[in-house]
């Protein structure tokens, strides 16, 4: 579905990406996990077009998207739910809901998801005339995922989404990405967890300064002596 | 009613009047900070830029004979004259922004701002280069009534003005909270990033707030023409940076606190030149501004909702 190839993208003169290839199959949980700084967020920022890469391609069903500006990318239905929530703070809840359908036109099924994500999320039917800025972490966090599916994406691109949570919460999170991956979404998440996110993937990408490092099944790389020294913590 | 009312009654008249034109200036300059964070400088430029346009359509049109036939005809007369003033200024804003601000948008921040005085300093002199350094007589084609209410008197041009503004301004304010391209502008205004992740073109976007400040602009400028009687060069340099002030102190990036800005200090300004002295008048808006940011420094209607990391 999503084939990154030998990416490299730059910030000024730093050359953050490189050369990152992966691949992201239809209906897969894909993780890239890996140290501050390692590559992470930026390759989801290159995949949405929020920053251009200075070479490399990104196919995504069989099509060119790298270096598109981010709201034609969004049109292929490739949705980043960025880091930090970014959620709409002046906005309502069910306005950030509808930002999220912002490209569509289908008023019954927009009306229909809006009503699945909420299902997804009580806890956001019940503030869903709040502000967003009034919202808790995690509830912005829940939003923002929200806003995401309300894209009907095709690819779910998840940057960070347990940062900052309680533990309580952060299972929430993991729960529903399982929940939406059984229902036929495909998502790339990015993490620093990376105990939760290998438990979850079906496949993983370990990011260091810039490159792959190591590649596996979920399983496999939760039983890498590597990762297991380096990002879970084992002595 | 005593005299006393009466002058206050009038002075509120007169405010509002002034107040108006300085809300829709001041929607301009807060329009394009909402956005891009940014103080358009050359804001004020609009304002005379609508002024000349409108003067030279006028003109134009009232050689045509079927436009000042009736009343309905000039009627169309002015709307026309006003449409045209707006769109053309409107087109001027956006072609200012993709060939003076656009290249400089990763800049660091003083760079546009520079640029922008610069492209103020452009049309002020273009206009004194090409058109006149002297002022223009602006002329009324309608016979201007006055109307007494209470101690008060007020004119069908000041009723022109109060009513035009306001209808401006009901328009933009539901263009903003209720169409799709107006949600676009806001969500842009809140996370620009975030916004084009949602699907949102945000160089449309851009586009769109330079057309729709300058547009409102020009209206302003033209009814300062009309007000006033004459229009020249530099003005709009005073009441530019009386809206910016305004817009300052309603909460800069909120259009709502522009409209309540820019009729506050007209309004002020109207009672010190009845209360104080007519010299003090243009120093109001400064102490204004002054007393709000003490007390509020975000402005009347600034942001009030925190935002959460």
């Amino acid at each position: 579905m999503l084939k990154v190839n030998d990416l490299h993208t730059f910030y000024g003169k730093i050359e953050a990406l490189k050369g990152i290839t992966i691949e992201v199959h239809e209906g897969e949980i894909v993780t890239l996990i890996g140290a501050n700084g390692a590559g992470k967020s930026t390759t989801l920022k290159t995949i949405s077009g929020q920053i251009a890469p200075r070479t490399g391609s990104i196919e995504f069903l069989g099509e060119q998207i790298a270096g598109m500006p981010a709201h034609l990318v969004t049109a292929k239905r490739v949705i980043q739910v960025p880091e930090g929530r970014r959620i709409f703070p002046q906005m309502s809840v069910r306005e950030n809901l509808e930002m999220g359908a912002f490209l569509r036109n289908d008023k019954d099924e927009i009306a229909a998801d809006l009503e699945k994500v909420l299902e997804l999320f009580p806890r956001l039917r019940e503030r869903v005339a709040q502000k967003g800025g009034t919202l808790s972490g995690g509830e912005q966090q829940m939003l923002a995922i929200a806003r995401g599916m309300m894209a009907r994406p095709n690819l779910l691109m998840l940057d960070e989404p347990s940062m900052g949570l309680a533990p309580v919460i952060v299972e929430v999170i993991f729960d529903t990405i399982k929940k939406l991956n059984k229902a036929g979404t495909t998502i790339l998440l990015v993490e620093q967890n990376a105990a939760m996110a290998l438990q979850v993937a079906d496949r993983g990408y370990v990011l260091e300064t810039g490159s792959v490092a190591l590649t596996g099944t979920g399983k496999e790389l939760l039983g890498n002596e590597r990762v297991r020294k380096t990002y879970l913590g084992e002595i | 009613m005593s005299a006393e009312l009466g002058i206050i009654a009038q002075q509120f008249v007169n405010g509002i009047t002034l107040g108006g034109m300085y809300a829709l200036l001041a929607l301009g300059y807060t329009l394009v900070y909402g956005i891009l964070l940014m103080i358009n400088f050359a804001h004020a430029e609009m304002f005379m830029f609508g002024a000349y346009v409108g003067l030279f359509t006028l003109q134009g049109l009232s050689r045509i004979a079927f436009f000042t036939s009736s009343g309905p005809a000039l009627l169309l007369l002015y709307v026309l004259t006003f449409l045209i003033a707006m769109i053309a200024t409107g087109i001027l804003g956006v072609v200012i922004e993709r060939f003076a601000y656009r290249p400089l948008r990763h800049a660091p921040r003083l760079a546009p701002l520079i640029s922008a005085i610069g492209v103020s300093l452009f049309l002020q002199n273009a206009a004194l280069l090409w058109i006149s350094s002297r002022s223009l007589p602006f002329p009324v084609l309608f016979e201007v009534r006055t109307f007494r209410i209470g101690g008060a008197s007020i004119s069908s041009m000041q009723i022109l003005i109060i009513v035009t503004t306001i209808v401006l301004m009901l328009v933009l304010d539901s263009f903003v909270s209720r169409t799709r391209l107006g949600k676009s502008m806001r969500a842009t205004s809140q996370d620009r990033d975030t916004a084009g992740l949602m699907g949102i073109d945000i160089n449309r976007v851009i586009a769109l707030t330079f057309f729709i400040g300058p547009a409102l602009g020009a209206a302003a400028g033209i009814f300062s023409g009309m007000y006033y009687g004459n229009i020249k060069y530099n003005m709009g340099f005073i009441p530019g940076i009386k809206a910016f002030t305004a817009a300052v102190v309603g909460g800069i990036g909120n259009l709502r606190g522009a409209m309540l800005g820019g009729f506050l200090i007209g309004l002020l300004e109207s009672l010190a030149a009845a209360y104080i002295s007519t010299g003090y008048k243009d120093v109001i808006a400064f102490v204004v501004l002054i007393i709000v940011l003490i007390f509020k420094p975000g402005g009347l209607l600034g942001e009030s909702v925190a935002e959460k990391v």
